[in-house]
């Protein structure tokens, strides 16, 4: 039976004002969703402070280049070309390196390429919509893609979301695992949005607002767009001492 | 780096959606071709594996008992000798033919998931005591703001799980049954996870 290691690095207690609650009647969806017990505290055990690791053989040149991982040889999507980029860091600042980092998001017409979808903006043949990749040694990632358009959902009667894409983090450990979505500076339906309003705080909800960055851009080609993403931290650098 | 206020903040979460199969599975929804081979976490195991090969199937149910075909189901487990399948592991040698981790979108018509896995090997706790053989869930999707975590255990485990720490811990035993898998023909196991209202599951946070 494998010993226990000595010192475990715990995790920073998850700060769950930032995060929405999971009963949020303006978003109809959780409200049968919702679990309606208090979640239970335990410590994160070796079960939850490891994590999948992924290498370089599972990802493809192209999986981070949503402009022509599903475009056909002479095509390309339509829509705003842009880079999407930023550093993925835990809560005491250090970028997590070789971490995956998936995407997803809808085209420029505001239409999923899934087959549950019921908007009637088109499809675009050249554009699925996914993309994936992993941090470089420093945390940081890029992608580059077309700019999501919005849509309507069936919520209330007239709700249509912001411009988003998602994005689905793993950290380290099992317990760092997040999903969330990247809203664009100036859109004026972040604040009619349901989902975005889930969150409490004005100041939190900005934290995933994706800032315009012309410095980063490719002239005559792509602009850029900046995001940061935090994972929670640990208190011990037990694991570090071991690689 | 000890207190709190000086950190930079965790980004928080926002639900996954309904299309998050997009992103996480995409040859289950008409994507196959848009990442080269399998979805990541697609297979677990291999011909090579050690241990006892086993089946874990599933639905989840929302408040009303209707099973979820949007959602998506992450596990992480340790190998056959209860080691993790990753560089941070310093307890010894993890099984190379183990991943460990496992994803699996919930079927588009049926809202059923299913994993082909190994039994855990047990783990031992922060003190010392050992953990009962438990496979992590995590669960995303529309509806659920913030991905729940939860754990599996098995039913053929009596003993271990009389003794292990995080159900002997459990303010209400009553609800240790939602976190047992039940039998489902040789080498198989059905686990059923329930988000809201009679017989929810209990969901963890660490």
């Amino acid at each position: 039976m494998p010993e226990h290691p000595k010192r475990i690095g715990g995790l920073f207690p998850r700060n769950r004002d930032r995060h929405p609650p999971p009963f949020t009647p303006g978003y109809r969806s959780s409200v049968v969703r919702a679990p309606q017990f208090s979640l239970v505290s335990i410590g994160a055990s070796l079960s939850e402070l490891t994590g999948p690791v992924f290498g370089h053989d599972s990802i493809g040149t192209d999986d981070n280049d949503l402009t022509r991982n599903h475009a056909a040889k002479d095509g390309s999507p339509i829509g705003e070309r842009m880079i999407v980029y930023g550093r993925i860091r835990d809560e005491t600042g250090r970028g997590i390196p070789s971490t995956l980092v998936e995407i997803w998001q809808a085209n420029a017409g505001g239409r999923y390429h899934h087959p549950g979808e019921t908007y009637h903006a088109p499809l675009d043949p050249n554009f699925g919509g996914c993309g994936r990749t992993l941090t470089d040694d420093e945390g940081w990632y890029e992608f580059r893609t077309i700019k999501p358009g919005p849509y309507p959902w069936p919520n209330g009667v007239n709700d249509w979301r912001p411009a988003h894409i998602h994005f689905s983090l793993f950290g380290q450990s099992f317990a760092q695992r997040l999903i969330t979505q990247m809203y664009f500076e100036g859109d004026p339906l972040i604040r009619h949005c349901p989902i975005v309003n889930t969150i409490a705080d004005q100041a939190t909800i900005d934290d995933l607002v994706a800032r315009l960055d012309l410095r980063a851009s490719l002239p005559m080609d792509l602009l850029a767009y900046r995001f940061d993403l935090t994972l929670r931290g640990r208190r011990q650098t037990y694991f570090e001492n071991t690689r | 780096m000890t207190g709190h206020s000086s950190h930079i903040m965790e980004t928080p979460s926002q639900t996954a959606g309904p299309y998050v199969q997009i992103g996480c599975t995409p040859s289950r929804v008409g994507l196959a071709g848009i990442n080269p081979g399998k979805d990541l976490g697609a297979s677990l195991v291999s011909r090579k594996t050690m241990g006892r090969r086993i089946s874990i199937t599933g639905q989840i149910f929302d408040g009303t008992g209707k099973a979820v075909r949007d959602g998506l189901v992450e596990i992480w487990q340790a190998d056959h000798n209860g080691l993790f399948n990753t560089p941070l592991e310093t307890r010894g040698k993890p099984d190379p033919h183990f991943t460990g981790w496992g994803r699996q979108g919930t079927d588009l018509k049926t809202g059923l998931y299913r994993f082909e896995t190994i039994v855990p090997g047990r783990v031992s706790w922060h003190d010392g005591r050992m953990q009962a053989p438990h496979v992590t869930f995590w669960i995303a999707g529309r509806g659920i703001n913030l991905g729940l975590c939860t754990r599996m255990y098995f039913p053929d485990h009596q003993e271990d799980n009389a003794a292990d720490p995080v159900l002997t811990g459990l303010e209400h035993p009553t609800r240790i049954p939602t976190l047992i898998a039940a039998p489902d023909g040789d080498d198989a196991y059905r686990f059923d996870i329930v988000l809201r209202g009679r017989n929810e599951t209990v969901f963890f946070e660490h």
